[in-house]
């Protein structure tokens, strides 16, 4: 079933996937126990003439078991899991590209900072639902929002993060291929949610050098912020 | 008014009883709990009926986008044009397949009716604590229920928020379009809330105060322990609920900023209000379809419930639990990481009790004599459907999992096998088998089975695809999935789930059937047609006001005691006492 998971493209999705596949082996180990056990009494002790139910209350010892054995798996499960959580959202490395992403109904707004590196600024470039980088760098992305809730999905970089208004959250990822990618809002956000989309141009260096050289205002001219 | 239709309505009856109320007294505005049950049970089934063709246009929209729905060409615009759907109508139509379902066909089918009708006659009492309150808790539930769906007929349309109505989306007009809608969802939960309110407080008296001489708290059924959490949880959750639901109302309509930082508000606050609700009540929509399931497995396996104990003490840990596990809603909503982790440690915990409930109902059907009734039919689906939503939570328990799945198809199946696979079976097995006691007729088993296994299998395949969608990383309460390139490939698992939701439509036509033929020509019900313990199975069916006739039952002994050694029948009421029977058999 996890064969339907979109493309790995991010650094940190291995760790992702590695958790989902290892979940998806634990519980599912339990179903097939749990239903065959099941099914298995349900045969042998399907109502047969002459035969009368065991009259038992329960067994303490298995209680003990059956709640000791689901709780060490789970409590190994969370710590596993804090790891990986710790490192893709708590401490994000230092960027080497920054990006401020504004969401409104129904657009992404991706503003670089432009050559001064400052955001704020005359020479900022802001594009409207398309974000371009670099492969292999640590992106960092600013999330703010101008109305309502919305939430920045990446699919193939195990990356989401809810846009709050009155906040600004920092987000994070490193894309280990190039390729175009889709950026659906994942959070209800009115009626045009659906098909709120921008995308993602992930660059080979050199590419998006180019593309840095072509687009960019350069820090000579200090233009506005340029549409596209 | 109330005269003349007393008249006309019992006529000849009048002369028969003589503590006869009139038909207003006796089916309307009654204080009987279990005429109160009755109307409950119709007004879930009711709402169960639109609720469910809510998410039939949901999954029409979802399987052929922007195509006409069959039979819908007369809804006028701007709702459905020419019969297909725009997305602000298909986001209210899912905002109110889930508050319909939730509020009005779970709650009031299996709190509502089943709390009512079962607390009296399984603890061994004549009517609730409080019979008036009682029938204007049902009242107001009944109002709240006609404003929610008035909504549908406002101008701007009804809410569009979805039922966890997130501010700022749902706080400013402009955002959705939608005035009064969302006004009137506001309102309508705000007196739900105060209906919940007054049945938790006369479950709680009821079940504290009136148990018959002998009826420990440790000889209560499992079923009404569930109910008395349930009533416990709802009595400290709804306040929350009725407290976030009025400042959505004033930042809306009195211009206050509790949720909108242009006002210095906190669009975050809004979500752990609601989630400080949402998480306990997940636990009450469930919390009695495990009670209903322990009564159903130990009745029809013919064996004590395994570990009775450790199943009431597991309750009650999920009760304290799902105080402190609703952030794990919020894991991806910009609240401090570092919280979700305390978050996720809590979700995990909470799965062990689920767990030791599943262990112990296979420990029930161990060694049993099991035979297979529509109402065990349905109590075993429940626990092998709740296996499934139970494992699929672990997953979103696990932050960085959540990061994926979250706002997916995955945690739409997750839900959906909680409170279909979970709670609806639960329903269908509570009402194959209480069905004598409610109505005083058996419903028909051949009908029972046939709809059971077309349900299982529709349920199946309606549900288990959406892990597949989520997995493919599907949002949820999107409009049309064929906006995005990455969805198109999974667009005929949307097909077929449709096609699924569909069959899992039309096959409720035979337990419809059953249900009404039963009600009026069902073959007529002895007092305990299944041979079981509890209290309520010693009352005529059905119970005649006040359920007992001079004497109350006085309880012996636990209500699990099936196939006991020393008795030549294969269980023992709970109003009989062991000795006795131990003389006679030797």
């Amino acid at each position: 079933m996890l064969s339907w998971l979109p493309e790995n493209v991010s650094t940190y999705g291995g760790e992702v996937d590695f958790l989902f596949y290892l979940i998806y082996y634990i519980t599912g180990a339990t179903f097939i126990l749990v239903t065959v056990t099941m099914l298995a009494f349900l045969f042998l002790y399907r109502r047969r003439e002459g035969r009368r139910a065991i009259y038992s209350h329960g067994n303490t010892t298995l209680e003990i078991i059956w709640t000791i054995v689901p709780a060490i798996i789970l409590v190994v499960l969370s710590f596993m899991s804090q790891a990986s959580w710790a490192r893709i959202k708590s401490h994000a490395p230092p960027g080497d590209v920054e990006v401020q992403v504004t969401s409104k109904q129904f657009n992404w707004e991706m503003t670089y900072p432009g050559p001064d590196g400052k955001f704020g600024t005359a020479d900022d470039l802001t594009l409207e639902n398309q974000l371009h980088v670099p492969v292999g760098k640590v992106v960092r992305v600013h999330l703010r929002s101008k109305d309502v809730i919305h939430s920045f999905f990446l699919p193939n970089l195990r990356l989401k993060q809810d846009t709050v208004p009155g906040r600004e959250i920092l987000a994070w990822f490193q894309a280990t291929k190039a390729g175009t990618y889709e950026i659906p809002c994942a959070e209800l956000c009115g009626f045009g949610h659906s098909g709120m989309k921008g995308w993602l141009y992930v660059h080979p260096a050199d590419e998006y050098e180019t593309w840095v050289k072509e687009r960019w205002p350069s820090s000579s001219q200090g233009e506005g912020s340029k549409g596209s | 008014m109330a005269e003349s239709a007393v008249a006309v309505g019992t006529g000849q009856a009048v002369h028969v009883h003589h503590e006869e109320l009139g038909f207003w007294r006796t089916y309307v505005f009654s204080t009987d709990h279990k005429m109160i049950g009755r109307q409950f049970l119709f007004l879930g089934l009711f709402m169960m009926i639109l609720g469910g063709l809510l998410a039939l246009m949901i999954r029409w929209q979802l399987a052929w986008p922007e195509t006409q729905i069959p039979g819908l060409r007369w809804v006028p615009e701007p709702f459905m044009y020419d019969g297909a759907m725009g997305p602000e109508f298909y986001n209210a139509v899912f905002t109110m397949h889930a508050t319909i379902m939730i509020f009005f066909v779970v709650m009031p089918i299996l709190v509502g009716c089943f709390g009512n009708f079962l607390i009296p006659l399984m603890i061994g009492a004549r009517d609730m604590a409080f019979p008036v309150l009682n029938m204007l808790s049902f009242w107001v539930g009944a109002v709240s229920g006609v404003i929610m769906l008035a909504g549908f007929f406002v101008p701007g349309g009804h809410a569009a928020g979805g039922w966890t109505a997130y501010a700022p989306l749902t706080a400013v007009t402009q955002y959705t379009g939608v005035n009064w809608g969302q006004n009137i969802w506001c309102i309508s939960l705000i007196l739900l809330g105060i209906s919940s309110l007054m049945g938790s407080i006369n479950y709680i008296t009821t079940i504290i105060n009136m148990r018959a001489p002998g009826m420990t708290f440790f000889r209560l059924p499992l079923v009404i322990w569930s109910l008395f959490i349930v009533a416990i949880l709802l009595l400290l959750a709804l306040p929350v609920l009725t407290s976030a639901l009025a400042m959505l109302l004033f930042d809306r309509m009195l211009g206050t900023s509790f949720f909108l930082p242009a006002g210095g508000g906190e669009p975050l606050l809004w979500q752990h209000l609601f989630w400080f609700f949402g998480h306990p009540e997940v636990y009450v929509l469930i919390l009695p379809a495990m009670g209903v399931a322990s009564e159903v497995l130990s009745v029809f396996a013919r064996k004590p419930i395994f570990g009775y104990r450790a199943m009431a003490y597991s309750m009650i840990a999920i009760a304290f639990l799902s105080w402190i596990v609703w952030g794990h809603h919020m894991f991806q909503s910009g609240m401090n990481p570092a919280l979700a982790t305390s978050f996720m440690v809590s979700t995990m915990v909470i799965a062990v009790p689920s767990a030791i409930k599943t262990f112990n109902w296979l420990g029930t059907l161990w060694g049993g004599s099991i035979r297979f009734t529509t109402p065990m039919l349905h109590g075993l689906a429940f626990v092998s459907m709740f296996v499934i939503g139970g494992l699929s939570g672990i997953f979103m328990a696990s932050t960085p999992v959540d990061i994926f799945i979250h706002d997916t198809y995955f945690i739409v199946a997750h839900i959906h096998y909680v409170v279909f696979g979970g709670s609806v079976f639960g329903i269908f097995a509570a009402i194959a088998y209480w069905f004598p006691k409610l109505f005083g007729r058996m419903m028909n088993e051949t009908l029972g089975k046939i709809h059971f296994w077309l349900t299982f299998l529709a349920f199946n395949g309606t549900f288990f695809p959406m892990h597949i969608l989520g997995v493919g990383g599907h949002m949820r309460r999107i409009y049309n999935p064929m906006q995005y390139e990455f969805l198109q490939p999974l667009q005929p698992v949307n097909v077929f789930i449709t096609v699924s939701a569909l069959v899992l439509g039309i096959v409720q036509i035979p337990f419809v059937i059953n249900f009404f033929w039963s009600l009026f020509a069902g073959k007529k019900a002895e007092r305990n047609p299944w041979q079981a313990n509890t209290l309520e199975w010693t009352a005529p069916s059905p119970p005649p006001h006040g359920n007992w006739g001079d004497t109350l039952p006085v309880v012996y002994g636990g209500p699990y005691e099936y196939s006991p050694p020393g008795v030549s029948e294969d269980y023992l009421p709970q109003t009989q006492s062991r000795v006795p029977h131990l003389a006679a058999a030797h």
